[in-house]
């Protein structure tokens, strides 16, 4: 007899394996290919595979920081607050996270750079440029991965009980206490979610900063500039960017497995 | 307000010369079809069919689809693909398998590196090319050859491993000789200014058309498909080099005789005719 619940389970079944084969080929061929190249562990530690790398992670550090600064009250507002123009500004932060990063560099060039609608007054009142600069990796990586925090962070923000804030107000605390007693510890898991997401995407972030940056070893070429340049040809060659890539992967798994660990012991408090 | 005004004046010029040119070049169309019959077409291969993968470096980009649009008037059945980018990325494509029919590559370096490892063999040069100085129209603080290694100058090269990106590297040094150079640190000096390696060759024109850089090293035909809003600034002889433009068929490729064809095409007076349009210089 023709069973429909058990053809439906075998299916979703199936359809899962397929899938789940798809997403871990492309890990497993990766490492395969670094294990079996014998000058990966020579690439890791030559300069420009040390200067790609610090200087992703500490452009990506001020990102997430910058983030946390400016984005945290704007969703704060967003989430507590029925301004003006409140929805239009909620579907500009959504913005970045649709448009292809290429489109950010291109926007960002068109207002900061030299000829652009605001690079060029500074330029011809301070001569301050902002091409080529680790200033610009940080602005490419801030428009592209703030949006990630900032839409975690509200939605953090949204779920706290209020009631809980207003009897904290009745105790005598003041709204910045409140803010940091309260407010934050609830929604802290939402929080870290959205200050991973903004790490990862600061760290991949290529196409805005190719773009609005350029691509200068030690100023501007980070982590995914190296792996695309060394494709192109660079002296790191396919191996280097096989050894690259293969950083990028142990870093986001173990910031996965750490962010897991940390957001279960939020959640358990 | 000066720049933006003389920049808006060269539309109405350049379509002026456009509309000059179009009767022009028609001439020439009904020229070369009237000397067609006889000759040429008992030369003419038996037409090709199937996708002809090409493989060619960026600087080949307007001139490579012209000739795919007259390849395919000849070979109606065929159909030309390109992938325009950095020879070196070419080349490392290929080495990694890319299913290419054909590898046109922008300087020998590149090249080798597919016929090294077998990939491809008896590469011919095709075309040459000449590097050149861009600059922006307007503002740039060089106006001369000499003027690249001024400090503050913001100069974009292609990479070190991308041909023009290394032809550049080897001008500055033919001109930091101690005989006959500009000065003995001229390279140094220019290469300090340095703020980007381009992917490729118009990665560099685009940030000069922007007017982000300053100053930047291209190929004299890249230089002519812009010069609404680039100048050209002509190196000295005694220290340009001559690209040379090697071709090859690939060993990923599936369809050997369209590869054969096309590069029959390419070494032809009639693919030579398009290249030289482009300002690409005789093999």
């Amino acid at each position: 007899m023709f069973n429909l619940d058990r053809t439906v389970t075998g299916t979703v079944v199936l359809l899962s394996i397929v899938f789940g084969i798809f997403f871990v080929v492309p890990f497993a061929g990766l490492i395969d290919r670094a294990i079996d190249e014998p000058k990966t562990w020579e690439l890791l530690r030559t300069t420009q595979v040390r200067q790609a790398l610090t200087l992703s992670l500490w452009t990506s550090t001020i990102t997430v920081a910058l983030a946390l600064l400016f984005g945290t009250p704007v969703a704060y507002l967003l989430a507590r607050s029925h301004f003006p123009g409140r929805t239009i500004v909620d579907a500009l932060i959504d913005l970045p996270i649709v448009l292809p990063p290429t489109v950010a560099g291109v926007a960002l060039l068109t207002a900061f750079g030299r000829r652009g609608l605001i690079g060029e007054p500074i330029e011809s009142w301070t001569g301050f440029t902002f091409g080529f600069r680790t200033t610009a990796v940080i602005m490419a990586q801030l428009l592209v991965a703030a949006p990630f925090y900032i839409r975690a962070a509200k939605s953090g923000f949204e779920a706290v009980d209020v009631q809980v804030e207003r009897v904290a107000y009745t105790l005598g605390a003041s709204r910045l206490r409140t803010f940091f007693r309260i407010t934050v510890p609830q929604a802290m898991p939402a929080l870290l979610a959205g200050i991973v997401l903004c790490w990862a995407r600061s760290m991949g972030e290529l196409g805005a900063t190719l773009i609005f940056a350029g691509n200068f070893e030690g100023k501007t070429q980070t982590m995914p500039l190296a792996v695309i340049s060394a494709f192109e040809g660079s002296s790191l060659g396919v191996a280097g960017a096989i050894a690259l890539s293969l950083i990028l992967l142990v870093a986001a798994l173990a910031v996965l497995v750490l962010f897991r660990a940390v957001a279960s012991r939020a959640v358990a408090r | 307000m000066t720049t933006l005004f003389s920049r808006r004046a060269g539309w109405p010029s350049a379509l002026a010369l456009l509309v000059l040119l179009v009767p022009l070049l028609g001439a020439a169309c009904v020229g070369d079809d009237d000397a067609m019959p006889t000759a040429s077409l008992a030369a003419t291969p038996a037409p090709v069919e199937g996708e002809i993968v090409v493989l060619a470096a960026s600087s080949l980009t307007d001139a490579f689809k012209e000739a795919g649009t007259k390849f395919t008037e000849t070979n109606p059945k065929a159909k030309v693909t390109f992938s325009f980018a950095a020879s070196s990325a070419l080349s490392t494509q290929i080495n990694e398998g890319a299913p290419a029919d054909v590898f046109a590559s922008a300087d020998s370096a590149q090249m080798k590196i597919v016929t090294d490892k077998g990939n491809a063999t008896d590469p011919v040069v095709f075309a040459t090319n000449l590097p050149a100085v861009v600059v922006p129209k307007s503002g740039s603080p060089v106006q001369s050859f000499n003027d690249l290694a001024k400090p503050g100058v913001r100069l974009v090269l292609a990479g070190p491993e991308v041909p023009i990106g290394r032809y550049a590297r080897d001008i500055l040094t033919n001109a930091s000789k101690a005989s006959g150079g500009v000065s003995a640190d001229f390279s140094g000096k220019t290469l300090a200014n340095l703020k980007s390696n381009e992917s490729n060759v118009r990665a560099v024109l685009t940030k000069i058309q922007l007017g982000e850089a300053d100053a930047g090293i291209i190929y004299t035909t890249d230089a002519a498909t812009a010069t609404i809003d680039v100048k050209v600034i002509d190196i000295p002889t005694q220290y340009n080099v001559i690209a040379q433009y090697p071709i090859a068929s690939t060993k990923g490729g599936k369809n050997a005789a369209g590869a054969k064809a096309w590069l029959a095409f390419i070494l032809s007076p009639d693919g030579q005719a398009v290249l030289a349009k482009y300002g690409f210089g005789k093999p």
